[in-house]
């Protein structure tokens, strides 16, 4: 059988001959005792949509503000392009940033707002001109190039902010909750929009943000963050599916954790026992674990089927009760109540109409999940 | 319309009629008057026992010869434009001396800025009329800056500052800093320090972001300040009396003269009207300066 076409895969973090555009060395940031940033070593390559998710005062926005120039880090070195960004004040660094408030300047028009950086450098009239329209153009404002920021609305003003921080051409666009402000539908669009602005403009995007599911949206790698340290760095999909720690795996979206002691089965597998009487966990693991540890078994609700009577072919079977319904339109969630008390989540698809559903509260159901659904976490 | 909202709305018209527009009526009637040596000291004087025929010959004597009579006079000119240009200076000298205190004010932490504006605000604690007496103290050839100056070697001789234009500078650049500081002040605050982080990341220096963003933002501000200083700075009456010369000239004075050594009540009137005309230009454009300002919801 032929084998489809191998797309290209855009992954310059997996080659080893590609030079990092960003490269944070040993960053420690700290405010007088509170340590901001901790240790962080990272490389972002180019045209990357980078994006550092965590919860509000994890460094995430420090780490943002030092490469823009407005902080300086108390130990290490951060590089652009090879070249210490140390000495250079932020009016001479080639990033841009697009700010969580916009800070659109209100005394200026669109118009005028967009080439104020263009202004601040040597480029001829004529080109900033063109340069500005072209902006106008890509961010769909060329009727609202004469009005003042207090004129145009949330979206509008988004827009604005994210043309005039691109005007420049940076090598770096630094992006610090660029949706924050927006409605959840507008915010939505914008995503696209913002992935679409990307692709167009192959400029780097680092992108800050506390929403998990936008920075899985819009990112080709994440990095979790929390207490200015880095948890995890890598795809989407890899963070969602083989999270490496409780705190990722809590923080981006949802996620049963049953504590568990694990033993090493003969088939390579491992057996975890959760709760006495009951049948252990059947789960696979990466990484070798030693007899009698005890880990956190992480397993999404979507990945957790259920059903009324007892499945026969799946490798692992959890019986419980029903104890409450989410009903989402799109999707149910069910918390099964198991063995000693413990809550689990089972989220089905509705792909019936409500009407005809056949699971309702009390109802004995019966959990069950393949033993690669889970995944095995030690810290 | 109901009474409550008629009350409301006609409370500050009742207070500007009362306060303001029946005062400017008399005054402005006694401007058109003639001189004359009697309790009150200007003729006529509406008699209504005479009736119709009274009224007649109250209006008939109404005149504008007071006013040609400034124009003709070069001492009313001289002393119109002398004040102008003092209360010009003075308000730039009081820009250029506030705009540093209030940003200074604006950049210092949160924790400093109550007591900053206290002590912007603590002159007003004391006599305006004693603070400017201090300045005697100060100015004059024994005072205590020629004394310092001398005592440090700066000077021989000690500089004559008490009864000279500079003296009246220095009073009114000191009575009305408070006036211009503080508008300033509040539009430098309400200031987003991130706008600033905006103009340097988009390339400019330190002094550009100053001059393209943080100065036109606070240019409400500015422009305020400068009217709360210029208005009463030109009708200034006792600084110049207390710290001016001789050779200083301004309308405050001259009205007072006119009031209150000559007795020329009639011409004192006219003088007032006139300066009132002055203002009213930079007071209208003070008012749409405002009106702008709330508008773009700066």
């Amino acid at each position: 059988m032929a084998q489809p076409a191998q797309r290209p895969v855009f992954a310059p973090w997996n080659d080893p001959n590609e030079k990092p555009l960003i490269q944070f060395q040993n960053v420690t940031k700290k405010f007088g005792e509170f340590v901001a940033v901790d240790n962080i070593t990272l490389d972002i390559f180019r045209r990357e949509f980078f994006a550092l998710l965590g919860p509000s005062g994890c460094g995430k926005t420090t780490l943002m503000r030092m490469l823009a120039g407005f902080e300086t880090p108390t130990e290490g070195k951060i590089l652009l392009d090879g070249v210490d960004l140390a000495p250079i004040p932020p009016n001479k660094r080639e990033t841009n940033m697009m700010f969580q408030s916009y800070a659109l300047f209100p005394h200026l028009t669109v118009w005028d707002n967009i080439a104020f950086g263009l202004r601040r450098s040597d480029m001829p009239k004529d080109r900033i001109s063109a340069r500005v329209e072209e902006m106008l153009r890509l961010t769909r404002l060329e009727k609202f190039a004469k009005r003042k920021p207090h004129q145009i609305s949330g979206g509008q003003r988004q827009r604005v902010a994210l043309a005039r921080s691109l005007a420049k051409a940076p090598k770096l666009l630094l992006l610090d909750e660029p949706l924050g402000a927006l409605d959840k539908k507008l915010r939505q669009d914008t995503q696209f929009e913002l992935m679409d602005i990307q692709e167009k403009t192959g400029t780097t995007f680092l992108i800050v943000t506390h929403d998990q599911e936008e920075a899985m949206t819009v990112a080709s790698r994440v990095a979790v963050m929390d207490h200015g340290r880095m948890i995890q760095v890598d795809t989407p999909d890899r963070i969602y599916e083989n999270p490496n720690s409780v705190y990722v795996a809590d923080f981006i979206g949802d996620v049963n954790i049953v504590e568990a002691r694990a033993t090493r089965r003969a088939d390579d597998k491992y057996a975890l026992a959760w709760a006495e009487g009951q049948p252990e966990i059947a789960a696979t693991s990466t990484e070798k674990i030693d007899q009698g540890t005890k880990v956190s078994f992480a397993i999404r609700p979507e990945k957790v089927a259920i059903a009324t009577a007892r499945p026969a072919d799946r490798a692992n079977v959890i019986e419980g009760k029903v104890s409450d319904i989410a009903y989402l339109g799109n999707i149910s969630t069910y918390k099964v109540e198991v063995a000693g008390g413990r809550m689990i989540k089972a989220q089905v698809t509705n792909e019936r109409r409500l009407a005809r559903r056949d699971i309702t509260w009390d109802d004995k159901v019966f959990l069950s999940f393949t033993d690669t659904a889970g995944v095995i976490l030690l810290r | 319309m109901n009474p409550r909202r008629f009350f409301l709305i006609a409370t500050p018209y009742l207070w500007l009629l009362l306060f303001f527009l029946i005062p400017f009526g008399i005054v402005l009637k006694i401007s058109l008057s003639d001189t004359a040596i009697s309790i009150p000291p200007y003729t006529p004087v509406l008699d209504l026992a005479e009736g119709w025929a009274g009224v007649k010959a109250f209006f008939s004597e109404l005149d504008f010869e007071n006013f040609s009579f400034l124009a003709s006079d070069p001492l009313y000119i001289t002393a119109y434009v002398s004040s102008l240009k003092i209360a010009v200076i003075s308000t730039v000298i009081t820009l250029f001396v506030g705009y540093p205190i209030a940003y200074g004010m604006a950049q210092a932490p949160d924790e400093w800025r109550p007591t900053l504006m206290m002590l912007v605000i603590l002159p007003f604690w004391t006599s305006f009329l004693i603070r400017i007496y201090a300045w005697i103290g100060i100015l004059s050839n024994e005072g205590f800056l020629n004394q310092f100056l001398i005592w440090t070697g700066i000077i021989g001789e000690p500089l004559t500052i008490l009864n000279t234009n500079t003296a009246v500078y220095i009073g009114i650049v000191y009575a009305y800093l408070p006036f211009m500081i503080l508008p300033i002040y509040s539009a430098l605050e309400k200031l987003d320090v991130s706008l600033i982080e905006a103009a340097e990341d988009l390339g400019c220096s330190k002094l550009q972001a100053f001059w393209l963003v943080t100065f036109p933002l606070s240019r409400p501000g500015v422009i305020a300040g400068c009217f709360l200083v210029f208005i009463p700075a030109i009708g200034e009456f006792v600084i110049p009396s207390l710290l001016g010369g001789t050779q200083t000239l301004m309308i405050g004075k001259t009205l007072y003269d006119e009031f209150f050594a000559n007795r020329d009540w009639p011409v004192a009137s006219a003088v007032a009207v006139v300066l009132l005309l002055i203002l009213i230009i930079p007071i209208v454009l003070f008012q749409r300066n405002e009106q702008k300002q709330r508008e773009a919801g700066l």
